[in-house]
């Protein structure tokens, strides 16, 4: 199915990418409400953790309100690119639904184009979520205090974590039956989100739940985004909070190879 | 392949069988040839769409050969992507984007360069009539305008072999007109294409040769008068009121037009075949008027899909149309 990598080649790939993505970024401009719709979620977050029950999260870490809405920001931001991957999984399955896919596949186009281009799309959705949340997050009195690199570097990392959540709903998307079952498994996130270092500190978990937490991939981000902002101090002492940086880059790395793997076998499944 | 007429569609004993389901194709042989508009005609589950997906490489079958404009299906899949185009039973284009959007959309999937696809697109959206809706978003076009839109979209790089599966099923009378106008001019302009239809009477308007498949084999092939032959004439249907003797009337018909008409007591109906002279018009004539009958009561019926289904397979193609 692979033809050889040339110059040539490697050029349609890469203009195959980008004029995929380019038709998802055009949907999602003509429903705006979807892209509201995401960014709701972390907004409300912000609300919600941040002034309803801040006071009393704050008081159970003994900190203050406005030091609580400084460690939760990091996590929130984290938490946003985790909610995308709800928008990836439904756009797959509906094209896998309306037959985009079945066309595409009659089209002489490098076969990975057809899923990258999903991908690109939503890692410059991700940068744009960001370019909304960051002055947001500073209007409810969080300050990142790293210099431009520290800063550019953090929004490098969750923009990674949101490359690795994107092929991992890619996949979900060729995988399950409709747009309708896409929509009953995004509840599934909700453990991923929270079941880390994004809300509440890991420490405050059942100590069973505290392992898996510290393991999360996106406690991870969190750590290692909360550090690069030098907000508050990551939660516990732990080899893995420790290492955060290091598996920051490398959980979203191994999930994006793994997911991108699985996604081109499933796609050459569908001609069985 | 020893004919100097190479054909634009080679299958040999194609069979594809899925987990749990049995065969689908059975061994199904098809030869089209270049230039001409192919039929083929089958209920629902017969074989057709798997047929269409296996030639134009979405699905791999499991014993035959599968050739498409001199390329084989399996060894170079590319190549024939390159020549062919495909136009579903659902419309594939982009309900959000305008039509232009979605054909230069397709048109750079295709390697078309940015300009020659701005082009190409203005060129098709004309061709099909669809320039003064060129830029609305397809959402608000009529059924009829997303089919022509997505045969457009198949046509961006010139096809040899253009795969239309259902390209009317759903559609409104008026629509349907529409897209068969547009195959009709495809086909004059020399593109081969394979059709899917249910419809006796779309394979009738638009192919020249008919392949009629059930479970996975084709059971008749030829043009449709040719498939027409198997179900015999033209039929005349007379309808007897409730509360006649159905037997009586049957009797009196028989001895107008000279032999026994068929009866069937559930519908209160007799009917004759027409021997394809004008006489027996008037020995109908005669045996409605003394029959107290009148034109009312009679119906011309040519035989569709239902007749020569009926006669091929022995089944109606009645309940599987159901979904």
């Amino acid at each position: 199915m692979m033809t050889a990598l040339s110059p040539t080649t490697l050029a349609w790939a890469a203009s195959d990418t980008w004029v995929v993505a380019r038709r998802h970024l055009m949907r999602l401009l003509r429903r705006p409400d979807e892209l509201l719709g995401t960014l709701l979620i972390p907004v409300m977050a912000v609300v919600m953790f941040g002034f309803v029950f801040g006071e009393a999260l704050g008081a159970g870490m003994a900190m203050s309100g406005s030091d609580y809405r400084a460690y939760l920001l990091p996590g929130l931001f984290t938490l946003s690119m985790a909610f995308g991957i709800g928008t990836t999984t439904m756009s797959v399955a509906t094209d896998m639904r309306s037959g985009v896919v079945d066309r595409m596949r009659t089209l002489p186009l490098w076969p990975v184009a057809m899923l990258a281009g999903r991908s690109l799309a939503d890692v410059l959705t991700a940068l744009v979520e960001l370019a909304i949340l960051l002055p947001l997050g500073m209007l409810a009195g969080w300050r990142p205090d790293g210099n431009a690199m520290t800063v550019a570097a953090a929004i490098g990392l969750l923009v990674l974590l949101r490359l690795a959540l994107s092929w991992t709903g890619i996949l979900l998307g060729l995988l399950v039956s409709g747009p309708e079952a896409a929509m009953k498994y995004f509840a599934l996130v909700f453990p991923l989100a929270m079941v880390a270092d994004t809300i509440v500190p890991t420490t405050l978990m059942p100590s069973w739940l505290t392992v898996l937490a510290q393991w999360n991939p996106l406690s991870a981000t969190v750590n290692a985004t909360r550090g690069l902002f030098a907000t508050s101090a990551g939660s516990a002492d732990s080899w893995v909070s420790q290492h955060a940086e290091l598996l920051a880059i490398a959980w979203p790395v191994g999930i994006t190879v793994v997911g991108l793997m699985l996604a081109l076998f499933r796609l050459r499944q569908l001609s069985r | 392949m020893s004919t100097d007429v190479q054909p634009a569609i080679l299958l040999e004993g194609v069979s594809k069988r899925y987990r749990g389901r049995g065969a689908v194709l059975d061994g199904l042989d098809l030869v089209v040839g270049p230039g001409t508009v192919h039929g083929l005609l089958g209920p629902n589950g017969a074989g057709k769409t798997t047929t269409v997906r296996i030639l134009t490489t979405l699905l791999r079958f499991d014993a035959g050969s599968a050739w498409v404009a001199g390329r084989d299906v399996v060894k170079d899949p590319i190549g024939v992507r390159a020549r062919i185009g495909v136009a579903g039973q659902f419309t594939t284009v982009d309900e959000l984007l305008s039509g232009r959007e979605n054909l230069e959309l397709f048109a750079r999937l295709h390697h078309l360069p940015p300009k020659t696809a701005r082009l190409r697109a203005t060129d098709l959206l004309e061709r099909f009539d669809l320039a003064p809706a060129a830029d609305r978003p397809v959402r608000g076009y009529s059924g009829g305008m997303r089919r022509r839109l997505d045969l457009a979209v198949s046509l961006i790089r010139n096809p040899q072999v253009l795969f239309l599966d259902e390209p009317t099923t759903g559609l409104d009378p008026r629509s349907r007109l529409e897209v068969w106008n547009s195959v009709r001019e495809l086909a004059s302009s020399g593109t081969t294409v394979l059709l899917t239809t249910q419809y006796l009477e779309e394979a009738d308007r638009l192919c020249q040769r008919i392949s009629m498949i059930d479970h996975g084999r084709v059971v008749a092939e030829g043009c449709s008068a040719e498939l027409k032959l198997y179900v015999g004439r033209t039929r005349a249907e007379i309808s007897v009121p409730e509360g006649r003797d159905l037997l009586g009337a049957a009797h009196r018909v028989a001895m107008n037009v000279g032999s026994m008409p068929e009866l069937d007591a559930d519908a209160r109906t007799l009917s004759v075949a027409m021997n394809g002279e004008a006489q027996i018009l008037e020995q109908l004539a005669g045996a409605l008027r003394e029959l107290g009958l009148t034109t009312e009561e009679l119906a011309l019926r040519r035989p569709d899909l239902d007749d020569v289904f009926l006669h091929v397979t022995g089944r109606t193609t009645q309940g599987q149309r159901e979904r």
